[in-house]
């Protein structure tokens, strides 16, 4: 299926960071790793200085298509992917029309092929219309050609205790897992911000912490109860941190997810009333980040999920009340987690390759991706630069949304070359081309 | 002084010289002709999203009075929903060559927006944003507490603060922008306030605020206190459960006849009644204690002409002798306008 790539040798590659290696990638696999491998018709990559990692899997991308090709599509959101380091994501499922069926899905698979940048792995949404009323059809879903194992609303909380224990028996019966958009309601209507010292002097409805607490204590009780699998997303506080922590002492099924930006950014820049730093869920404390990032170092937060979430313009000049939540993150998240965590100390590279590849790859069940740097392997990998040091310009990014919170931020590492089945999309960290098989498959609807 | 966004930012220095500043402006107010040329040429813009007549009136009274051109832009309702964005109305103002906006908005920090982006060059004046600040209320309510505390110091008004002097503001502080704006007014000016609120109506992390707080109404006047301010209570908060009903609400929080007799039975004869208006009668406060002569209801609101002026005159003129960076440190916990990302 990739018989058409080129041969590339890479020469003297770190790998995750550790001793240098030479990789020879043909026919869309690593077909040898050593030293002093011959070149013979390869093109040749100067790796020196640089640290090879399996190819980036995000657990939680935005891609706005179907629906709202302005804020975002499959091409400009999986080039963005490309050029972060990525060679899959989950697409989620509040697109308009919802990715409720079976035919959505596989359309927004089918672009993804179409694009060629990444594998792009639709997530179904749980229940029809994101409404909470009703279990969409996720055993069509599953059984598509988009082989949908991750099930969110994300956006939205399934909130009804019998309608999620539902969804966590049902999709026992092809290996899905249910990712929750944890956030009760009611106790947080009209929500602007982290509830706290911050909320109260700048006059914001309060997001508590409690909120997304309760629903994961909920969740991983009923997780355990019926036996199956729960994918928290976007965990953003110390006490879901804790919560989750019980929960897998106790041997639950459960995996967590922790955005870049809740590892880095605190509520306190909300002072500026810049909604560039809006986001669901919102910016928390320092004690918060600090308790995320602990939890991702000590594996119990399992990988790191972008949340990239791009609008246009006019969603964000407003006033912070009118403006929508979410930001840009696919360009971003290499650089953000090893500031965070590795600059720290608190990770090392090979730490990096599971919390974004080997365990996202595992959640979504994508037996492809985030796989060793062996021999025989599909070459789906990457090479960065971690001396690079750059200034965030979203301006300059590949996603159509210019909403990026480390705007101006100057970030450590670069991803120089992102290979996608044994393709080169990503060179001199540029795009390059997208896979070959991509001018073969049609485009438009399934 | 650029723009007028917080009381959390304005130094003690700065503080007094508006104070100070409506003072004369006041005296101008007590003329034959109530006119002074200082604004002749410029142009102030009320931008009101949410509806108050009252300090709309305000305003536009205290520009007239310095010869300013008025213009009123009444843009309620929401921006997106009915169609042009704050970002289209502020650029359409600058077009016009606003000098100043006076912005009242139902959104927290919509006035920081206008001061932050580039999409309009005038001074901006914070009108009341959302349940975030009221900065010129505050400052007419120091202005206000400022001639009592210094009438009874038997001294002139101008140059003083507020030292010493211990006020009570008691009422919805969740919801209230001018509960805010006054605790870090009252604060850099010297004053000791106790915040008095059911719990479920103040914000968590009120504890880290630079004042006391205190669920009992009584026992804040028993420990004694030379001005009560009563903040408005919106009946519906007892429909999302902020409190029981309206009459245990009155009870327990409201300034009724019983505790206006208390001041009495204190001893405390010079403490003053304050409320920023609109007040609802039989509810945060009795008519009597409106009525009485401890109260100050109408004279803040002459005041709030006074400090508009002075505001307006001080943004205006271009006036920069004292930079906003002498801040007084009792303002810690103030939101700095400074921040940008």
């Amino acid at each position: 299926m990739a018989g058409n790539t080129a041969t590339y040798l890479i020469q003297g590659a770190a790998i995750l960071g550790g001793d240098p290696a030479d990789l020879l990638v043909r026919d869309g696999i690593i077909a040898e790793i050593g030293h002093g491998l011959s070149a013979d018709g390869a093109t040749v990559i100067d790796a020196a200085g640089l640290v090879a990692l399996p190819g980036m899997v995000d657990v939680h991308t935005h891609l706005r298509e179907p629906g709202r090709e302005d804020a975002e599509t499959v091409e400009t959101g999986t080039r963005a992917a490309a050029l972060g380091g990525y060679t899959a994501v989950h697409a989620m499922a509040n697109s308009t029309p919802v990715a409720d069926t079976a035919g959505v899905v596989e359309q927004v698979y089918t672009l993804g092929q179409a694009a060629g940048w990444v594998d792009v792995r639709p997530v179904g949404a749980v229940t029809v219309g994101l409404a909470g009323e009703q279990l969409a059809e996720l055993g069509a879903m599953a059984d598509s050609r988009a082989r949908v194992r991750m099930f969110s609303d994300d956006g939205i909380c399934v909130h009804d205790p019998v309608l999620m224990r539902r969804a966590l028996e049902y999709v026992k019966a092809f290996d899905g897992v249910v990712a929750q958009h944890a956030q009760e309601p009611r106790l947080t209507a009209g929500a602007q911000m982290n509830e706290g010292d911050v909320s109260a002097v700048l006059g914001l409805t309060g997001w508590p912490a409690v909120a997304e607490e309760s629903i994961i204590a909920r969740d991983v009780l009923l997780a355990q109860h019926v036996g199956s699998r729960l994918h928290v997303c976007h965990v953003s506080t110390a006490g879901s941190v804790e919560i989750i922590r019980w929960a897998k002492e106790r041997g639950i099924d459960v995996t967590a997810e922790v955005t870049p930006h809740h590892l880095l950014l605190t509520d306190d820049l909300v002072r500026s009333y810049d909604p560039v730093f809006k986001v669901n869920p919102p910016l928390r404390t320092d004690a918060d980040v600090q308790a995320l990032r602990a939890g991702l170092a000590d594996r119990t937060i399992d990988v790191v999920g972008t949340d990239h979430a791009p609008h246009p313009s006019e969603h964000k000049e407003c006033e912070w009340a009118q403006a929508a939540m979410g930001m840009t993150g696919l360009e971003t998240a290499l650089s953000v987690v090893q500031h965070a965590m590795i600059e720290t100390g608190l990770m090392t590279w090979a730490d990096f390759a599971r919390v974004t590849s080997t365990a996202a790859a595992k959640i979504g069940r994508l037996a492809d991706q985030g796989r060793p740097l062996e021999a025989g392997e599909p070459a789906n990998f990457i090479l960065v630069d971690p001396a690079a040091r750059w200034t965030v310009d979203p301006f300059k990014m590949a996603t159509m949304g210019r909403n990026s919170p480390f705007k101006g931020r100057e970030l450590p590492g670069k991803v120089v070359a992102t290979f996608f089945r044994g393709h080169a999309t990503v060179l001199d960290g540029a795009l390059n081309t997208p896979h070959p098989d991509a001018a073969a498959t049609p485009a438009g609807a399934a | 002084m650029k723009h007028l966004l917080s009381t959390g930012d304005l130094s003690l220095s700065n503080a007094i010289r508006i104070l100070d500043t409506a003072e004369e402006m006041s005296a101008v107010g007590e003329r034959e002709v109530k006119k002074l040329p200082a604004l002749r040429g410029r142009t102030v813009v009320n931008l009101f999203f949410e509806d108050s007549t009252r300090t709309r009136i305000s305003f536009e009274a205290a520009a007239k009075r310095l010869s300013a051109d008025v213009i009123n832009f009444a843009a309620k309702g929401s921006s997106v929903s009915k169609g042009e964005s704050l970002k289209d109305t502020a650029q359409t103002l600058s077009a016009m060559g606003a000098d100043a906006v006076v912005i009242r908005h139902w959104a927290s920090g919509a006035p920081h927006r206008l001061a932050a982006t580039d999409w309009i060059d005038a001074a901006i004046i914070n009108a009341g944003d959302g349940t975030h600040e009221h900065p010129t209320q505050a400052l007419l309510d120091a202005f206000t507490m400022r001639r009592h505390w210094a009438r009874l110091a038997g001294t002139d008004s101008q140059g003083t603060d507020l030292k010493g002097m211990r006020v009570a503001i008691a009422g919805d502080v969740l919801h209230s922008r001018v509960a805010r704006s006054n605790v870090w007014l009252l604060r850099t000016l010297g004053a000791e306030v106790t915040l008095v609120a059911p719990p479920t109506l103040l914000p968590v992390g009120v504890d880290k605020w630079p004042c006391s707080v205190s669920y009992d109404l009584d026992q804040t006047l028993a420990n004694g206190v030379d001005s009560v301010m009563m903040l408005r209570v919106q009946g519906e908060r007892m429909n999302a459960s902020f409190f029981p009903s309206t009459r245990e609400y009155s009870r327990r929080w409201g300034f009724d006849n019983n505790r206006l007799r208390a001041l009495d039975d204190l001893g405390m004869t010079d403490t003053i009644i304050m409320h920023p208006g609109p007040m609802n009668r039989g509810l945060e406060i009795s008519a009597a204690a409106a009525d009485s002569p401890r109260s100050t209801v109408l004279a803040q609101v002459r005041n709030g002409v006074s400090v508009r002026m002075a505001a307006l005159y001080l943004l205006l003129s271009g006036d920069t002798r004292e930079p906003a960076a002498t801040r007084a440190p009792a303002n810690a916990a103030a939101p700095s306008t400074k921040e940008s990302n």
